[in-house]
Parts: structure tokens; C-alpha cells; sequence
């Protein structure tokens, strides 16, 4: 009983100290996306699965993490009410798909095709170690090596 | 749109067919200079917080005056 107690009361009681001026709800909501965005290198909040999106913006950001071949964890916000929301508090943007790179939020689908437009995901994706296939398929190509 | 600064432009498309949820906006202004993307549009989005919880579904596209140019 006492350690049933102290199993439960301890992890709200750490909650109310972390974070005294949000209700409790959106506190443990914030501390799950805490761990999801840290799980993996990149992580993509949107609506629908990699193999069936539900919108076309979250279905834009699937297709370009295809491009480059990024191994990635994906969350799908319309299975969790709370995470539809907590994720928009979260990271204090207001729609969906969102993606994470190394814990960081790094924009929505917009950000991500502008940023694959000019070479940046590339950058940001060799920063936490991951070689984008868009790299090693210009390396393979002769046409391109003569560029540089 | 408000105008975020005084050596601004936007462009609002609405291609909701006038259900008014799906928008994309163009917005060129100079107070973007040396801003990151992700600083950009959050400057947007600021300005904008109450009409994009109406929005389902928002686009948009910044741009400094010189880049404006640049690209036209």
C-alpha cells in the first residue's frame, strides 16, 4: 500500500515542482513529448502513418524524408487528442506535421521543403549523423563530381 | 494582414474555395533580414495567433525585400 502510494504520488508531486504554474494535464502531456522528441535523432509529429498519411502536408514531409532516406519515428497526432495538442504547446507552433532533429523543433512542412530546396536539411541531417541519400547518390554520379 | 512593418508586402491566397480554413500567404518584408526561416515564420504565426486557430491549414512563404527581387 505504502509503495503503491508513494509509486503514484511521487511522479505528480515531481511534476508540481517542475512545473507549479501548469495544470498537471499538460505537464505529464509535456514531459511525454520531452521523451519522444528525444528518443530518436529525428522524429516527425503528423496526421496519419509514413504509409498512409492524412493530409498532404504531413504526406510532403513523409516524401521528403524518403528523398533523403531518414530513418525516423513517426507519431501519428490524430490516434492521441492530447498529443494533437500538447505537441502545438509544446513546441508553441500552431499546426501540423512537426519535426524534430536532435530534440530540436526545426519547422513544418513549409520549413522542411524550403530547407530540402536549399541543401539545408542535408547540413542539419550531417550534424546529428546521418548521410542523406540525396549525398551519396551525387557522390556516386560522376556528372556531379566533375562540378566540384 | 496587418502589415509587420512599414517596407512590407503580402500576398493572401485563399484556396479554401471560400470555406476560409486553407490559406497561403506570401509575406516579403524587410524585418526578416538575418532571421532564420524557423524565426521568420514564427514572427508570422505571431502575428496572425488568433486568425490561425480558425486556419486548418496554413502556407507560408517569407521572403526578404531583396529576395523579393531577386526571384521576380
Amino acid at each position: 500500500m505504502n509503495n503503491l502510494l508513494r509509486r503514484n504520488l511521487l511522479p505528480i508531486y515531481n511534476n508540481a515542482i517542475k512545473l507549479t504554474y501548469r495544470p498537471f494535464a499538460d505537464a505529464a502531456t509535456k514531459e511525454k513529448i520531452d521523451k519522444i522528441v528525444k528518443n530518436n535523432k529525428v522524429v516527425v509529429f503528423m496526421k496519419g502513418v509514413p504509409d498512409a498519411p492524412r493530409c498532404g502536408f504531413s504526406n510532403a514531409v513523409v516524401q521528403i524524408m524518403r528523398m533523403h532516406a531518414v530513418p525516423y519515428d513517426s507519431h501519428d497526432v490524430l490516434a492521441d487528442e492530447n498529443i494533437r495538442q500538447g505537441i502545438k504547446d509544446y513546441s508553441n507552433w500552431p499546426t501540423i506535421p512537426q519535426v524534430f532533429i536532435n530534440g530540436e523543433f526545426v519547422g513544418g512542412c513549409d520549413i522542411m521543403l524550403q530547407m530540402h530546396q536549399s541543401g539545408e536539411l542535408v547540413e542539419e541531417l550531417k550534424k546529428v549523423g546521418i548521410k542523406s541519400a540525396l549525398l551519396t547518390a551525387a557522390e556516386e554520379s560522376p556528372k556531379s563530381e566533375e562540378k566540384k | 494582414m496587418d502589415p509587420i512593418h512599414e517596407n512590407s508586402l503580402s500576398e493572401v491566397t485563399d484556396e479554401s474555395d471560400g470555406c476560409g480554413a486553407k490559406f497561403s500567404v506570401l509575406v516579403v518584408s524587410d524585418k526578416f533580414q538575418g532571421k532564420p526561416l524557423l524565426a521568420r515564420h514564427r514572427l508570422v504565426n505571431s502575428v496572425l495567433q488568433e486568425e490561425l486557430k480558425t486556419i486548418h491549414a496554413f502556407t507560408q512563404k517569407t521572403l526578404t525585400v531583396e529576395q523579393w527581387k531577386a526571384q521576380s
